[in-house]
């Protein structure tokens, strides 16, 4: 199919065909393998013998999405507790140190009870477990070596030691040199065969610190969550990453073992390693490490989907900040056919000078700083949005720019695209990806991603195939479909003055 | 079973603490020696004209691309233009030139997945190219062209200065910009190329004729050095650079500024951001010039007080105390200025004075005790460990040598820093701790929501209240149409 498509179009491809026979998937299948345990743990290897070294992705296939009711922002939370380390790792003596936590956990549910007494509430009592609580956190505490885990990551030469929740997934990443690739495979599987969540309140308010930059302290944050939450009536894209205030501030330990037992199972969890790696070497490694993780079905995926929006839906935001503007339409999830129309529509809205909402909205109308249009917004598991953004230049107001992005909308919908148009999407999305492939951790992010999402990475190729299937007719018919008025959702920052006395008051960060 | 497992382990270590330290399980684990690795180095290439080349082959995918680093950037910008860098690299490539419009190039080179873009940074303005290999000959003709024949059209210059409008009216609007601005400003003076802002009237006393003169001033192939990675034969491509540029007549050298860096003035300074419910914190001072003896030994004192999960502030401030989701920071090094001291964090603002004392508290106890055995050893480990991390591609080795060529350094600095680091101990890192870190010297910048901190912060010095209102025109000129194209 990927050969067809190619051939069809060799002819208004006259500059790519040879680069293509060097980068296609073929010649990935020569470098790369896949493997799946017994346990359901897939691992991706491509060798790439440029230097000594190699990157690794942990795709653990839960996110915010699988947030207990209750506990948004707990996988997030889980992804920061993935970095205390284990039994043998951030402790000076386990054994106390558990009897510790336990007696700090039993605290805090003593705690947390007394403050969701709905009626009968003793404010003395309340106290006395704050009290009790912070005295045994502080005994738990005594045992810990802080954060030894990224100390060893380090001091053995990692880099960009880090992680991700994304709305649909959690993912774990570094580089290391080469001659530590059994020390990564301890390491990692470790981590993930039996984290110990110490420090978890503590890390708790180092999360409420994140949100507060992120979302409170930020217009854009701010916009943003108010955004999703207007667009989304059922599905947990409307709730944010990171969780709202109250939830996260009632996080327990306890749950987090639970989600920690449920989603990080075996089956659940995809690895990509790039680099200067022997994949039978890493396939030995990952049984002797990753093969110690217990099998277990892969977690039910979430029964929830948006039902259809019946109405327009928009939200002013009054901000001390300068105007913004933001509308989303629904979109399918990434399995639709359209899949890629959406991709081809938003390349050619957006993507450099060329692209439509440049030249209208910043180049000839001269109304906007930066105007695009986006898809995949929050998510691309689950039903979506396509978006667009624009940042107004002074003197000029959110209504002009909602009229410039509904007129190139209504000419998408009634006006074919140019040959050359479309074509100079297909040929710069083969550009991209030729351009991703020559870096192994944004390498190997790719192809956990395509593994885990299609059950292949080939699908990293598969889908520049499919842009270059898609016809003028279809960015029609896909921008027919989706941009309507009761598909729509807006959000206006509009500019009042600054907040006095204070704004918002960061939601009591826990204790 | 309980007690058994305790009695086993208490004579397991009483036996292993005979022999050494307890080896942790992850220390059991093998570690082969690293492949020996010798990075490729750059053929580096001089013109009679004295133009630099460097040329860096990499044959792993079909791309070429190339930089043409042009001394001179915004640190020689006149004041009172301040922001005409931005302008002028903003305007460059977007303008096009004689044969071609800026937007006629769009077309050709996003039609091919080809890129040729300008921009403009404090030392150097540069033009750089990215293609596949096939469209090579089209690119580097148009990359050519931009590079000696740029025109500045009206319409592209009036574009760039209505972003620039409009990031100074947006400004104010989110937290992190007003601190990097703010400690820029308080760290080396608001009048320093390096710590200036551009204006309303700055932006607009910028003249097509300004960008024009610019351009014949600094293009020179002796003020210029070319960097070229990818998929072609060295050989092949040094005839063709020796046609193409051989032939340029040479230019008046470049004479870099000198431009002093005499640090802040000492005090605490608060902008208020009435938005917000976290406090950015900076404490910051004069760093050092990267070509300092010193620079190694800073380099593992950053490490081990502000770099990643294993430094001091990481793990007092963030992990103990838990007062911050992002902190860190140490001594800045510039390679042709000192950098800046710059310890930072965010804290809610109900914490805000209490991180402060806290910060205060890191530094005393980095200057008054050298750093444990085993912190220079996790700081030293990691930078050596990671080594390889700073050469492992070929186009990371030419930018290596393409900074240190524009800055006079020695062509294995990063050889010398490595050999440099291996022999850095603790009383090293103590000694260059005190020297260059004084904490009366420190200005201390907080911008958050004052009505919500948790004690004044008149505690730690004589508070100056900065005004970051967004001023229409200069100081006792009156008021212009602000934002005009």
């Amino acid at each position: 199919m990927f050969r067809a498509v190619r051939f069809s179009l060799s002819l208004l491809l006259v500059l790519l065909p040879a680069i293509l026979a060097a980068q296609d998937v073929a010649s990935f299948e020569k470098k790369t393998q896949v493997k799946t345990l017994t346990n359901g743990l897939t691992i991706v290897v491509c060798e790439r013998h440029e230097a000594p070294v190699f990157s690794f992705y942990t795709h653990v296939d839960a996110g915010p999405a699988q947030d207990p009711k209750g506990a948004t922002g707990m996988a997030h939370m889980f992804e920061h507790m993935a970095f205390k380390g284990t039994p043998t790792i951030g402790t000076t003596d386990y054994a106390a140190e558990k009897v510790a936590m336990q007696k700090e956990e039993d605290a805090y549910l003593a705690l947390q009870g007394e403050r969701f007494k709905r009626v009968g509430g003793d404010p003395k009592k309340l106290e006395e477990l704050e009290k009790a609580f912070l005295q045994a956190q502080e005994e738990a505490d005594k045992y810990v070596k802080k954060n030894e885990f990224g100390e060893i990551v380090e001091s053995q030469g990692g880099q960009d030691l880090n992680a991700a929740t994304g709305e649909d997934e959690t993912s774990y990443f570094y580089s290391m040199p080469s001659n530590r690739l059994e020390l990564w495979a301890y390491l990692e599987s470790e981590r993930f065969l039996h984290p110990v969540l110490r420090e978890f309140y503590q890390e708790r308010d180092v999360v409420f610190e994140e949100r507060r930059m992120r979302t409170d302290s930020s217009p854009i944050g701010r916009m943003i969550e108010q955004f999703l939450a207007t667009a989304y009536a059922a599905h947990p894209y409307r709730n944010p990453n990171v969780g709202w205030p109250s939830d996260l501030g009632s996080l327990t330990r306890t749950d987090a073992q639970k989600f920690f037992d449920t989603y990080y199972v075996a089956s659940n969890m995809t690895i990509a390693v790039v680099g200067d790696v022997k994949p039978d070497e890493v396939f030995a490694l990952a049984e002797k490490y990753f093969g110690r993780l217990p099998a277990k079905p892969k977690p039910e995926d979430l029964h929830t989907v948006e039902p259809e929006q019946v109405d327009e839906r928009s939200i002013t935001i009054p901000e001390p900040s300068q105007p913004i503007y933001l509308e989303g339409y629904h979109r399918p999830d990434y399995r639709d056919p359209d899949d890629a129309v959406y991709d081809a529509i938003s390349d050619l809205l957006s993507e450099g000078r060329t692209s439509r909402l440049y030249r209208s909205l910043v180049r000839d109308k001269k109304i906007a700083a930066a105007a695009v249009g986006f898809t995949d917004f929050p998510g691309v598991k689950y039903p979506s949005l396509f978006g667009f953004y624009a940042v107004p230049i002074q003197g000029h107001k959110p209504p002009e720019l909602q009229a410039a992005f509904r007129e190139e909308i209504e000419r998408m919908k009634t006006q074919d695209v140019g040959d050359g148009e479309l074509q100079t999407v297909k040929t710069r999305a083969k550009a991209n990806l030729i351009r991703g492939l020559g870096e192994n951790s944004g390498l190997a992010a790719q192809l956990a991603l395509a593994q885990a999402r299609y059950g292949d990475w080939r699908e990293l190729f598969y889908n520049i195939d499919r842009l270059q299937k898609v016809t003028k007719e279809d960015i029609r018919r896909v921008a027919n479909k989706t941009f309507t008025a009761t598909n729509r959702t807006v959000a206006v920052v509009e500019t009042v003055a600054p907040p006095n006395p204070p704004g918002p008051n960061g939601a009591g960060g826990g204790l | 079973m309980k007690r058994a497992t305790k009695c086993l382990l208490a004579v397991c270590t009483v036996i292993c603490a005979g022999i050494a330290l307890a080896q942790q399980p992850w220390q059991q684990v093998p570690i082969p020696p690293l492949a020996k690795f010798t990075p490729q180095q750059p053929t580096r290439i001089q013109l009679p004209n004295g133009m630099v080349i460097f040329l860096q082959e990499d044959h792993e995918l079909p791309l070429i691309s190339g930089t043409a680093l042009i001394k001179g950037g915004s640190s020689s910008e006149p004041a009172a233009k301040t922001g005409m860098m931005s302008i002028y690299s903003g305007s460059w490539r977007t303008s096009g030139t004689q044969k071609k419009s800026g937007d006629q190039l769009d077309d050709e080179l996003e039609a091919i997945g080809a890129k040729v873009e300008t921009s403009g940074g404090v030392d150097t303005t540069s033009a750089s190219f990215n293609c596949l290999k096939e469209n090579f000959d089209q690119v580097f003709a148009d990359f050519l062209d931009v590079l000696e024949h740029p025109v500045f059209r009206d319409d592209k210059i009036a574009l760039v200065k209505r972003r620039l409008n409009t990031a100074i009216s947006r400004r104010n609007d989110e937290i992190d910009s007003i601190a990097g601005r703010e400690a820029g400003k308080l760290g080396y003076g608001k009048d320093s190329p390096y710590g200036r802002q551009a204006e309303y009237w700055t932006v607009a006393a910028v003249t097509r004729q300004d960008l024009l003169d610019w351009h014949k001033r600094h293009f020179a192939p002796n003020n210029i050095i070319f960097g070229m990675v990818g998929d072609f034969d060295s050989k092949q491509m040094e005839s063709r650079l020796r046609d193409a540029f051989g032939s340029l007549p040479k230019g008046t050298p470049y004479n870099p500024p000198q431009i002093p860096v005499p640090g802040p003035k000492p005090g605490v300074y608060l902008a208020e951001k009435t938005d917000v419910n976290q406090s950015e914190i900076a404490m910051l001072g004069v760093g050092i010039r990267r070509d300092n003896p010193d620079y190694f030994a800073v380099r593992v004192m950053n490490e081990i007080f502000g770099g990643g999960f294993s430094s001091r502030l990481f793990k007092n401030l963030r992990s103990k105390q838990a007062l911050a989701y992002s902190v860190g920071g140490g001594i800045g090094a510039g390679y042709n200025h000192p950098g800046l001291i710059d310890i930072s964090m965010g804290t809610k603002s109900a914490s805000t004075a209490k991180a402060v004392a806290a910060l205060y508290q890191q530094i005393d106890d980095l200057l008054n005790t050298p750093p444990t055995d085993e912190e220079l050893k996790q700081a030293r480990d990691s930078i050596l460990n990671g080594f390889i991390f700073a050469y492992d591609s070929p186009d990371k080795v030419l930018g290596e040598q393409l900074t240190y060529e524009l800055y006079g350094y020695p062509k294995d600095f990063l050889e010398r820093f490595r050999d440099a680091v291996d022999k850095v101990t603790s009383a090293d890192v103590h000694r260059v701790a005190r020297k260059y870190i004084d904490k009366r010297k420190l200005a201390v910048l907080v911008v958050g929501n004052p009505k919500e901190f948790d004690k004044s912060l008149a505690e730690f010095g004589q508070v100056t209240k900065l005004d970051i209102s967004i001023p229409g025109a200069p100081p006792g000129a009156k008021p212009a149409a602000a934002g005009q194209d």
